[in-house]
Order: structure tokens, then C-alpha cells, then sequence
């Protein structure tokens, strides 16, 4: 069996590629399945400790990272749509109402 | 046996993530994501949580990703055809981030080394639907019902968000 720094390094690894590619992508549906991808490489590491503690908690906490990534992405998909209606553009760096 | 399992599952998985991140196609990224979300399903189950690599098949590459495909079907996008011509500054920039994340990360891991947790031989009965029913409806029982209202709310919140003409009171009155 092999030690729970093995999940915990390929956990840091996808995450640094999620964050990598969330800085820069332009298209606005792949900086969010990158998201996605970060919220997946935190669950690697909440189960292995749960597996190698032996408690369930890291189990239910996942369980709950679940349901609220479901809700953030019907959320930020509802959000690119209504963006996509305005400009006809998921270009993030076209998005700028809100910038100096 | 299972680190020839995990090895094969951790660069398939490194690789289908850097195929999202560098895929010009919207549609050749989700599908990369559903892949990558398949082979972090096999790690859950390498670490014995079936019910979460389960959860995570259904909920993850089923649901939230026919929603993505769905959304990029609607869109109708065209490929990029710059992924790394321009803003050169910009992509260098971001790749320094990245790897001092990376170095930050592993430096404190390195910081914890001699205090991770070695495994433990309770681990084949904490993954089970039993197991984490159990817990759910007993110590988790309110968190649980939230994620109902959550659930509510995001649903009601995104058709308010994505319907193409908000109708004001008056409107819906007449």
C-alpha cells in the first residue's frame, strides 16, 4: 500500500494544472470546468485522509462538496448564458463593465 | 499491485487534465474533464470510498457534464485559434503562479512529512453506502436538509438568470 503523500502530491498537482488554466483560458466554459477541476483535486486529498485516518467525516464533507459544486455550476452556467445573450461573447477578457 | 493501479491512474488523470487546459476545442475539453473525472473515480475506489466514486461517476461525469455539453451545444462556439499567440506577458505571469503554488504546496508538505497519517486498518469499512448512511442521517442530519434548500435555491436561481425576458409583476399579472 502506498503512503497518502502520493495522493496528496497528485492532488496538489491538479490543482495547480485547474488554477494554471483558470488564469489563462479566455473561454469562459473552460476557466469553469477547470474549477471544477481544482474542487475534484481537493476531494482526492479530503478521502485519502479520510481512508488513511479511518473516520468517515472526510467522507461526508466530500459528499457536501458535491452537492454545492452541482449548485455553483448550474449557477455559473446560468451566468455565462445570460453573458453570452449580452455580448455574444464567453471571452472572459471582453467582460469588462465592472473594470478600470 | 495497487501502486501500478494508482500510478496508471495518476498520470492518466495528470494528462487528461493538462488536455483540458490545452484543448482548443470547447467540446474535446468537457469530454477530457469527463476522463478525468472517471479516473479520480477509480482513485476513490483504490482508497475504498465505493460509495463516493460511485456519487462522483453519477453526479459528476453524468450530470454536471451533460449540463456543460448542453450549455456549450446552445452557445454554438467556434474554436480558438490563439491559445498562445498574444499576451505573452500575461501567460508567463500565470505560469510563475503556478509554480510557486506547487513549490508552496510541496514545501509544506515537506513541512508535515513525519506527521501524515499511516493507513489505517479500518478503511474497507468507512467507504460503504452503509457506512456514510449512517452517518448522514444521524450526526449530519441538518447539514443534509440545507443541501435540499441549497439545491432549491440554485435551481430557482439559475431560471431566473437564464430566462430571456424577466417578467415584472405587472406583466405576469396582465
Amino acid at each position: 500500500m502506498i503512503g497518502i503523500d502520493w495522493y496528496l502530491s497528485l492532488s496538489a498537482v491538479l490543482f495547480t494544472i485547474g488554477a494554471v488554466g483558470v488564469l489563462i483560458r479566455r473561454n469562459a466554459i473552460v476557466v469553469f470546468m477547470c474549477i471544477e477541476l481544482m474542487l475534484n483535486s481537493v476531494n482526492i486529498s479530503l478521502i485519502a485522509f479520510a481512508s488513511y485516518h479511518g473516520d468517515i467525516t472526510g467522507q461526508i464533507l466530500v459528499f457536501f462538496a458535491l452537492a454545492v459544486a452541482a449548485a455553483e455550476a448550474v449557477i455559473g452556467l446560468a451566468i455565462i448564458l445570460a453573458i453570452f445573450r449580452n455580448h455574444l461573447s464567453i471571452d472572459v477578457t471582453k467582460v469588462n463593465l465592472l473594470r478600470w | 499491485m495497487i501502486t501500478y493501479a494508482f500510478v496508471l491512474l495518476a498520470v492518466f488523470a495528470i494528462a487528461t487534465a493538462l488536455a483540458l487546459v490545452l484543448s482548443k476545442n470547447t467540446v474535446n475539453s468537457a469530454l477530457f474533464l469527463v476522463l478525468n473525472f472517471i479516473t479520480v473515480a477509480g482513485l476513490y475506489l483504490l482508497l475504498e470510498a465505493q460509495f463516493l466514486a460511485m456519487i462522483q461517476i453519477v453526479v459528476y461525469a453524468g450530470a454536471i457534464m451533460v449540463l456543460f455539453l448542453f450549455v456549450i451545444m446552445l452557445l454554438n462556439l467556434d474554436d480558438e485559434s490563439t491559445l498562445f499567440s498574444k499576451w505573452r506577458f500575461r501567460y508567463l505571469l500565470a505560469f510563475l503562479l503556478g509554480a510557486g503554488l506547487i513549490g508552496q504546496i510541496t514545501y509544506s508538505l515537506g513541512g508535515v512529512a513525519g506527521q501524515l497519517p499511516e493507513i489505517s486498518d479500518r478503511m474497507s469499512e468507512i467507504g460503504t453506502v452503509e457506512a456514510v448512511a449512517e452517518v448522514l442521517y444521524t450526526d449530519f442530519m441538518l447539514p443534509f436538509e440545507m443541501t435540499a434548500v441549497l439545491l432549491t435555491a440554485a435551481v430557482v436561481g439559475a431560471l431566473l438568470i437564464a430566462q430571456y425576458k424577466v417578467k415584472t409583476t405587472e406583466q405576469v399579472s396582465k
